[in-house]
């Protein structure tokens, strides 16, 4: 099977021949082509490079075609903070609540950041065709506002302002909208709907239900891809209804029980998940080896799950010899039917 | 004058009538209701602080801690808290003990929602401290070194702040600073073993839980 066949088996819930991966290394292509995170990022040909080493090194399932957060941060005027040794970082936040009732969404072609991306999205499309999928990513116009008017500040908005809250809700429907179906037409097959908001442990789930779901529901439906909705490593149990509910076809799972996720998702929405990427830095072998069994054991059987980590982003500090064990156990591992029928 | 600190244990104080009705009136966002709590106690104001105040914010932050309030309760709750100690106290807060400054920064990242959720919690059992804001390792070395602070609270976001820890530590030692390092955030949530990796002395995995690592910490001093 290729792994685009492997990945549409798995989210009809049913088994593929493998366990499928999704692997995101973002920053590891820099590492591979012997650039710096700014450098690497600064040009769309070297994440395109970067991808399909990786693709080849790792016999994973997917080419992740988005380069990072901060970049959606620059289209509302924010900046982007490269560091040697972790992902660009949103620099201070760009707007205020009193900007938000003229406030109109960025245009896709006046960003230089995002049009690199789907200067990348494009080759990486030309590059593996329909045979493994194309990634592209889009923050949610419920979760980006951290970046628009930072944490604090956009929970004051919500309880103090409610009507800019709404207001400032549909100006970011319009912009993810845009910016999701932009991705689909340079070549990403699908969208990661990034959404950490919608955790419980981040914003009460009564809140969410108010501002956040709705805005995914419609969102969701007006992007002309399957969308996987993600958490970013929040756990996704408690308002699973609500993210089955947006019409997304996958679901990251954070840190929390994947049994259990699984049990509750199956047969209605494909779970992706959820090695720890923190910890991860330290595994060795064994326990590389004990970390992927566990997550197929717990989720694997009967397909509608997908091995990847739980935040989205393999932490720069991850060596490739880790990422190659975990590459070859899934291989190993991961071949259906399960022995046992497990998960 | 505070005279003392609430131990930071939600177990040690009671659960009293007013810590229970306090933790409601904060969920329920019920400005008037923190207002006739605090009337209705007899307390004065420092004292409803330590008493009421600072136990039903760690309640709170115990149950988001173990999934039960969201983290957008622990906020408000602890602004409500802020601006209720604004009203009455005028935001004064002055230390009992003679300690070692307390001081609390964001290491190198402007999202800054974790500090002041622990700025809360310092405020809510009238423990004063310095807020050095986002700064890097080397300005945060020179504060800390200026300042003579005894417990630096760091709070981290992304997993290379997290492990800049290292540095503000081996820089700490390599000047003779006999300074404790308390560390939160979500990394340090997602691997328990990290803050040792990094030599903080205590991870927190809520903002509340602050108050018993610095009694433990202050303890050991004496």
């Amino acid at each position: 099977m290729t792994g685009m066949e492997r990945i549409l088996t798995t989210a009809s819930h049913r088994e593929p021949d493998r366990v499928p991966l999704l692997l995101f290394p973002t920053l590891h292509g820099a590492r591979e082509l012997g650039l710096t995170i700014e450098n690497y990022f600064s040009k769309a040909e070297h994440v395109v490079q970067g991808q399909l080493r990786m693709l080849e090194r790792y016999g994973h399932d997917c080419v992740n075609g988005y380069f990072h957060v901060a970049l959606e941060a620059e289209a509302w005027g924010g900046c982007t903070i490269f560091r040697e040794d972790g992902p660009p970082n949103a620099g201070p936040p760009p707007l205020t609540a009193d900007a938000i009732a003229t406030l109109e969404p960025p245009r896709i072609g006046d960003q230089p950041g995002l049009r690199r991306v789907l200067e990348a999205q494009q080759a990486l499309r030309r590059a593996v065709g329909d045979a493994v999928p194309v990634l592209g990513a889009v923050i949610s116009p419920f979760s980006l506002p951290v970046l628009q008017l930072g944490f604090e500040r956009y929970l004051d908005l919500i309880f103090d302002r409610p009507e800019l809250m709404q207001r400032l809700m549909e100006v970011n429907a319009a912009f993810c909208v845009q910016w999701a179906n932009a991705q689909v037409a340079a070549g990403a097959h699908a969208v990661s709907y990034i959404d950490p908001l919608a955790s419980p442990l981040m914003i009460d789930p009564a809140l969410y239900r108010r501002f956040g779901a709705p805005v995914a529901k419609k969102v969701i439906a007006a992007i002309a891809a399957p969308s996987a909705v993600h958490l970013a490593s929040g756990p996704c149990l408690a308002v699973l209804e609500d993210l089955v509910d947006t019409g997304a076809v996958m679901v990251g799972a954070g840190e929390e029980d994947l049994a259990t996720v699984k049990d509750a998702c199956r047969g209605r929405i494909t779970v992706v998940g959820n090695l720890n990427g923190i910890r991860m830095r330290s595994w060795d072998e064994a326990a590389t080896l004990a970390a992927v069994r566990g997550a197929i054991d717990a989720a694997g059987c009967g397909g509608g799950f997908i091995l990847s980590d739980q935040h989205g982003e393999i932490p720069w500090q991850v060596p490739e010899t880790t990422l190659t064990v975990i590459a070859d156990a899934v291989r190993e591992y991961g071949r259906y039917p399960l022995p046992g029928g497990r998960g | 004058m505070v005279t003392s600190c609430y131990s930071g244990t939600a177990a040690d104080c009671p659960y009293s009538s007013p810590v229970l009705l306090l933790e409601s009136a904060l969920i329920g966002m019920d400005r008037r209701g923190v207002q006739r709590i605090h009337a209705d106690s007899g307390l004065s104001p420092l004292s409803f602080c330590e008493q009421v105040i600072a136990p039903a914010l760690t309640v709170i932050g115990e149950k988001w801690d173990r999934g039960e309030l969201s983290l957008s309760h622990v906020y408000m709750s602890g602004r409500l808290c802020e601006e209720f100690m604004e009203e009455v106290l005028g935001g004064r807060l002055e230390s009992a003990q003679e300690r070692r400054p307390v001081a609390l920064a964001v290491l190198e990242d402007y999202h800054l929602l974790g500090k002041r959720l622990v700025g809360f919690v310092l405020k809510g059992a009238g423990i004063p401290y310095l807020d050095y804001g986002t700064v890097g390792v080397q300005e945060l070395v020179r504060r800390t070194q200026r300042d003579g602070v005894g417990v630096l609270l760091i709070s981290a976001l992304m997993l290379p702040s997290a492990l800049k820890v290292r540095e503000v530590r081996d820089a700490l030692d390599r000047l003779g600073m006999e300074c404790r390092i308390v560390v939160g955030g979500a990394p340090f949530r997602l691997d328990p073993a990290l803050h040792r990796e990094v030599g903080a002395d205590v991870s927190c995995d809520t903002a509340s839980q602050v108050l018993p690592a610095l009694a433990q910490l202050w303890e050991g001093e004496s």
